[in-house]
């Protein structure tokens, strides 16, 4: 147990550092603007996609819904931000946000894992594919403001009836716009650092093992005594919860959200997933370090202009079958081998 | 022993990824320089310095790959067309001016990454972004760092909130609003139908305009009928609303794609009332695979017809078709129209390219509402300080598959 200890928390520790060299590299102006203003979606994407992993690789249950989890989350949080702009202090808001985010995306996780995670296999695919999109589509046309009357929601424009003095929250295919810029890298590292010792921890716990147990064979697990739909909508609604404080980050670093399909629509959705394959399912380091890489490589690319997607695609692909390829995995273990085989003489020497 | 190897290889990992990234952030511009407001003032002193002579930096952003990749791609083209007639005719008080474009795939987030790459290149002022969304988000960078902003083509009224951001196109609003009165003045249509995208700020935006004007006006709306970008192929249960209530004009204030679909399957059903569009109808006549004569009789209101027989534009489109070998539309006459405007307005004010972006900006400022050009969107183009253009609103019909001012 005690050896075990520092193994788990070295990738935290590789974080902080990784943190710390950016943090004292953008204090020094060594890093471009482009550069620094890559670092909060970066970390937001690998915090989603850390969510999506414990959905997809330790509870082995397929969701395509996971950037609604993000939306919801992005969408309460911008509004409590508008509502308490002129109210609370800087800080304070912004922490309370997270917690209206995260709570938001949780009992959404929750009321949709109620029917949801009583179905195997595809099906949940389907449905939370099907979530993603009414929440997409209902925020864009949702008309949604605050006066003294009270609150007005209306699916059109010509029924909302908001006093000028109100203030307008959500304004259909608008958006959401004026959310104050609160995120930060060194927030958004906190939280990923957060969301990874709740997913560590939980995957070494009882309630881990139940889980895992329940993805590996389900009937033996019920055989055993395990509360299958228990243990499952544990691992869904904390997967809902951490993708919806990942939302909170990006809303409050993109102030503006319209066009909502591009980052929260089924795209946006199969991008995690992508993040999360590449990664390694069921590898929660694999995901944060893909989700990086990924994010960053197309913006890296950009002086290949117009080939720049095509070139990405590429990447994606020989990413894969770096991954994944059998004569590939070999090679890879092979060196792997080397490598360990030749570790004991370095350190008697050292 | 086992431990600190652990921590040191820990170190090493942390510290590699680190410098990787910022080696391969760096490599790509050489020009490092720190973020914030602070970076435009060192950039605009360094500039002299390291080039010699000065060169002026103007920026463009839109989607250049992706669904708005045709918008994107005219703002960068026409912007790039108007720089290199500028620096063939001697640059702006004398100095060569340099355009870059960057693509941001009409995401608002992307947008704001395109945005800090420009500005990392030493960017001073910049024509764009293109479309509504990504230029509220990038506004807010922008204001900060008190960057002046034109966008050729953001209609969104938020676009300009800023008092360091001007656009060359009209607002949402202000086009519903004419086309309304267009119609209640001339008399066109007795009964009214909307087609319009509600998942897209743009099309939303001129329609609550225009069905609050209507409402003024007296006009009678029949139906209105929304889609979205999900399910934006079949139009037939929205012109059957439309049929069914008799509306003898179809307002669409939507894209130039979806208007030729909606044009084909309406001759489909042998429907033929007035279409009426705006801006984003332009560009109709160029639909691959479309029966341009379906157009014929539709009417639209449009800033920019390459069919125009002014010199100015019959010199512009010629040119650009040498150059991107197709005809431009009014995104690109817009971005071209912008660079001379912020060429007028350099010129007024006397600015040199060693003056920071941030000193450019509130000279600019100044100097917007002073100022009045004749481009091609217009024969008279001047700004209010509030950001807004004044033009006179131009509507055209296609006749014989030309565009004809009425």
């Amino acid at each position: 147990m005690k050896k075990k200890l520092p193994e788990k928390y070295g990738f935290l520790f590789v974080i902080f550092l990784f943190w710390l060299v950016l943090t004292l590299l953008s204090r020094a102006g060594m890093l471009t603007s482009h550069f620094s203003s890559l670092l909060v979606p970066m970390t937001y994407y690998a915090i989603a996609a850390v969510a999506l992993n414990l959905c997809v690789g330790i509870l082995g249950e397929l969701s395509i819904g996971h950037a609604g989890f993000m939306c919801i989350g992005a969408f309460s949080s911008a509004i409590f931000s508008l509502l308490t702009r002129q109210i609370l202090p800087g800080g304070v808001r912004f922490f309370l946000a997270f917690v209206v985010g995260i709570l938001f995306a949780a009992l959404f996780g929750f009321l949709i894992g109620i029917p949801v995670l009583r179905l195997k296999g595809d099906y949940l695919a389907i449905v939370t594919l099907a979530f993603g999109e009414i929440i997409k589509n209902i925020l864009q046309a949702v008309y949604l403001g605050v006066d003294a009357d009270g609150v007005h929601i209306a699916l059109n424009m010509t029924d909302f009836r908001l006093s000028p003095d109100g203030i307008t929250l959500i304004k259909g295919a608008q958006g959401v716009s004026g959310t104050p810029r609160d995120s930060s890298f060194t927030v958004a590292v906190i939280v990923l650092l957060l969301s990874l010792i709740i997913v560590q921890n939980l995957i070494d716990s009882r309630d881990g093992r139940a889980i895992m147990s329940i993805r590996d064979n389900r009937i033996a697990a019920e055989a055993t005594g395990i509360h299958v739909t228990h243990y499952k909508m544990l691992a869904f609604t904390i997967s809902a919860a951490i993708a919806g404080a990942a939302g909170v980050l990006f809303s409050h670093n993109v102030t503006t959200m319209t066009n909502i399909s591009n980052y929260f629509g089924y795209n946006a959705s199969i991008m995690l997933l992508v993040y999360v394959v590449l990664g390694g399912i069921g590898n929660i380091r694999g995901s944060v370090v893909a989700a990086m890489i990924l994010y960053l490589l197309p913006e890296m690319m950009r002086g290949l202009n117009r080939y720049r997607m095509l070139i990405y695609a590429i990447v994606l692909i020989l990413m894969m079958l770096f991954n994944w390829a059998p004569a590939l995995v070999a090679l890879r273990k092979k060196l792997w081998q080397r490598i360990r085989d030749r570790r004991p003489a370095v350190g008697k020497e050292a | 022993m086992k431990k600190t190897k652990r921590i040191i290889r820990a170190v090493a990992l942390g510290t590699l990824m680190a410098m990787t990234l910022a080696a391969c952030a760096g490599s790509s511009q050489p020009a490092t320089n720190s973020g914030g407001a602070a970076s435009s003032a060192q950039e605009g002193g360094a500039a002299p310095a390291a080039g010699g002579e000065g060169i002026f930096k103007i920026g463009a952003i839109g989607p250049l790959t992706g669904d708005g990749a045709a918008y994107g791609q005219a703002v960068v083209n026409g912007s790039k067309l108007a720089v290199d007639e500028i620096n063939a005719a001697g640059g702006i008080n004398g100095f060569q001016v340099e355009h870059r474009g960057e693509d941001d795939e009409l995401n608002n987030e992307k947008s704001m990454n395109a945005y800090n790459t420009l500005k990392d290149w030493g960017m001073q002022m910049l024509v764009g972004p293109t479309t509504s969304g990504c230029t509220i988000a990038v506004s807010d960078l922008a204001h900060e760092d008190n960057l002046f902003l034109l966008t050729p083509s953001g209609t969104a009224l938020d676009c300009v909130k800023y008092d360091n951001a001007f656009r060359v196109c009209f607002s949402d609003p202000a086009q519903g609003t004419e086309a309304a009165q267009y119609m209640s003045e001339k008399g066109i249509g007795t009964k009214y139908a909307v087609i319009y995208d509600s998942s897209d700020p743009y099309s939303s935006g001129i329609y609550e305009s225009f069905n609050a004007e209507a409402q003024a006006q007296g006009l009678e709306i029949v139906s209105a009928e929304a889609f979205t970008s999900d399910s934006n192929k079949d139009f037939s249960v929205q012109l059957q609303k439309a049929k069914e209530g008799g509306a003898d004009l179809v307002f669409l204030p939507i894209y130039y794609n979806q208007a030729a679909l909606i044009l084909q399957q309406a001759a489909d059903m042998d429907y033929h009332p007035t279409f009426f569009g705006c801006d984003g109808m332009d560009g109709i006549l160029t639909v691959e695979n479309f029966d341009t004569s379906l157009t014929e009789g539709l009417i639209l209101m449009t800033p920019f017809s390459a069919d125009s027989e002014d010199e100015m534009t019959v010199s512009f489109v010629q040119k650009y078709q040498e150059q991107f070998g197709e005809v431009p539309n009014q995104f690109a006459a817009d971005a071209y129209d912008g660079v001379y405007a912020l060429k007028a307005a350099i010129e007024a004010k006397g600015l040199t390219p060693d003056m920071s972006a941030s000193d450019i900006c509130t000279a600019l400022m100044e100097a917007f509402p002073e100022i009045t050009i004749t481009g091609l969107t217009s024969s008279s183009l001047s700004w209010d300080a509030s950001g807004e253009p004044n033009k006179e609103p131009r509507i055209f019909a296609i006749e014989g598959g030309k565009y004809v001012v009425q």
